[in-house]
């Protein structure tokens, strides 16, 4: 191990984390419907050999619902994220770039943003799309941009003040170009990092919103709605409905965000090298 | 002093004035999402009222609700009976929207409240004895807690609450703000405080890390200035340093920040009500959009829009009225 340096170190870690999320994603996509749906027979097991998580009230395999859930999870966060960390990105060249009028503007809207809880505002835009997976998207994606775009907004300020850029104009390079070629080639790491730490934060309020009801159909493999259900089954003493699915999500999320760390350590230029 | 009492009054009229455009804004955008929602308010009221009823008498329900005029109107003559105070009455629990929120809001407010506090006296010692022992072993495990508990969903850790201290050991009972069958008057306070507590530490389990990484860090950084650096060399102990010198320059900041964090105490509120079946804002929120109650769905989020705000107002005065550094370059 003393011939590796600390980059191929931190390289090769990243690399393993993204074979295993892969691999969880791909479990999930992979396992049938058939797979999922159980017998009465073996009801309510605890976790044994056969069944690691044990079987729920309807006989399912709570193992191979979580893989499922998982993949659903992280489908919607990645694609929630997506969307966002875009927004993030468009909003926070606007603001930057545009007149003084049009920032205090996308201020505005930020703050309007800020001052519902999201927890309600998903919930609203989630009943304006009649639930469901769409509104789900929406709704995670409509609230997690806003401090992307400060930073974003902010980056691009600082950018705007560097000599090379004054330099540019000078030249009569079009604000256009200047924007092609100086800024957005800055914003590209930004826009990753902000991505993937986005991405656990979707995960967890894609989990919160479907445990409320508003998100996930009831009958689909997710991670909330295996624990709204074991809500119900807390009393008699069936705990492994709701521990171990939401121990793994909680793995699941710490793994992701080890993974952004990890992958912002290596694109970072300042942290690259080390 | 004169120029303090000033600098409130502007600060209170500037944030006034965002607070209010901003509620407009936020009646509007959701007026508009209930509006273009597919879940049909008049079908839900008719679920709700349990008898089959006649095309006649739902043509009644709908005129009376003045479901069939353009939207535009129908928004107005919302916004102007709320600003009479008449938020219209709840389709689930037949009574007034007003009185709903006004009952559930105390329940909601002990939880908030003691989470909040609880929440920000915890994360605030932590934060504090992180900073003490940067880079030693407390400070290393406390860390490595506080970034755990971040990604851990809030509401699976009150599953796990009550799984250990409600059904196995038994403590705390399983849900609700006080005892199944007593009559309402007959509640004594240890029962409501018995029902709060596993809620209202969930909820602060929540918020406590955010706050207690914020503290580390300024106190981090005010351990490595020269004035303590100063201070150390006339023999001044750790603990009497974060006295004189750490906290003056911590408790502010950490105080701003629990003040500004008002929104994701709401929305753990209502992740923390759902778990423990508490009766508060949060569970009548998702009740009202699961059952398609508009003016109940209608009235929290503009309810919780403003408990946001005004904990926004109190952080910005804060920051900008007791802050000695901000008042002086204000000035």
């Amino acid at each position: 191990m003393k011939s590796l340096n600390h980059r191929t170190k931190v390289v090769i870690l990243t690399a393993v984390m993204f074979v295993l999320l892969v691999a969880v994603y791909a479990c999930g996509i992979l396992i049938s419907e058939e797979a999922v749906t159980g017998s009465f027979l073996n009801a309510k097991r605890p976790p044994c050999l056969e069944h690691p998580f044990g079987t729920d009230a309807l006989g399912r395999d709570l193992f191979l619902r979580t893989l499922k859930g998982l993949s659903v999870s992280i489908t919607v966060g990645l694609v929630a994220s997506l969307i966002s960390a875009v927004i993030a990105v468009l909003v926070g060249i606007a603001a930057a770039n545009g007149s003084k009028w049009v920032d205090a503007l996308i201020n505005w809207i930020i703050d309007l943003v800020m001052s519902v809880p999201h927890t309600i505002l998903i919930i609203l835009i989630s009943f304006a799309l009649g639930r469901g997976l769409k509104g789900l998207l929406m709704g995670i994606a409509a609230t997690h941009w806003c401090s992307l775009a400060r930073l974003i907004r902010g980056e691009v300020l600082q950018l705007r003040s560097q000599q090379y850029v004054a330099v540019s104009r000078k030249l009569g390079k079009s604000s256009g170009w200047i924007l092609t070629n100086h800024l957005l080639p800055h914003l590209v790491p930004q826009f990753f990092v902000g991505l993937i730490l986005m991405f656990p934060h979707a995960i967890l309020h894609e989990a919160s919103i479907s445990f409320l009801g508003f998100g996930l159909p009831p009958e689909q493999p997710a991670i909330g709605i295996i624990l709204s259900e074991s809500m119900r089954y807390l009393s008699t003493g069936m705990w492994w409905i709701a521990v171990l699915p939401g121990l793994t999500l909680v793995l699941i999320v710490l793994l992701i965000d080890k993974f952004g760390d990890h992958l912002r350590m290596i694109l970072d230029p300042y942290s690259a090298q080390e | 002093m004169k120029g303090t009492l000033g600098r409130i009054v502007r600060i209170f009229v500037t944030c006034s004035i965002k607070i209010i455009s901003l509620l407009f804004a936020v009646s509007i955008i959701s007026f508009v999402l209930v509006t273009v929602s597919p879940i049909d308010p008049v079908q839900q009221y008719i679920l709700g009222l349990g008898t089959a009823i006649s095309p006649e008498k739902r043509a009644q329900i709908e005129d009376y609700w003045g479901v069939n005029e353009p939207p535009v109107e129908r928004y107005f003559t919302w916004l102007t009976e709320l600003l009479r105070g008449n938020l219209g009455e709840s389709a689930i629990y037949r009574r007034p929207v007003a009185d709903i929120i006004g009952e559930r809001f105390v329940n909601s407010f002990a939880l908030m409240f003691c989470a909040w506090l609880f929440s920000g006296v915890i994360g605030f010692a932590l934060g504090c004895i992180m900073g003490m022992y940067r880079g030693k072993l407390p400070d290393k495990i406390l860390k490595k807690v506080c970034y755990i508990l971040s990604s851990v969903p809030m509401f699976w850790l009150g599953l796990l609450f009550l799984l250990i201290f409600a059904v196995w050991l038994r403590w705390f009972p399983i849900g609700f703000s006080s005892p199944v069958g007593v009559l309402s008057e007959n509640v004594t306070l240890w029962q409501k405080i018995h029902h709060l507590i596993l809620p209202a530490f969930t909820l602060s389990l929540m918020s406590f890390a955010n706050i207690a990484l914020h503290t580390r860090q300024k106190l981090v950084d005010v351990m490595n200035s020269e004035y303590v650096l100063f201070a150390k060399a006339r023999g001044e102990g750790q603990w009497t340093i974060l006295r004189r010198h750490g906290l003056r320059n911590i408790l502010l900041p950490a105080l701003t920040l629990q003040f500004a964090s008002f929104a994701e105490l709401f929305g753990g509120s209502v992740m923390a009500e759902n778990v423990f079946s508490y009766p508060g804002l949060g569970s009548a929120v998702s009740a009202a959009g699961l059952q398609g109650d508009v003016p109940l769905l209608l009235g929290v989020t503009l309810f919780s829009a403003m408990f946001v705000c005004v904990g926004n107002m109190i952080a910005n005065l804060l920051y900008g009225v007791v802050d000695p550094q901000i008042r002086e370059v204000g000035e």
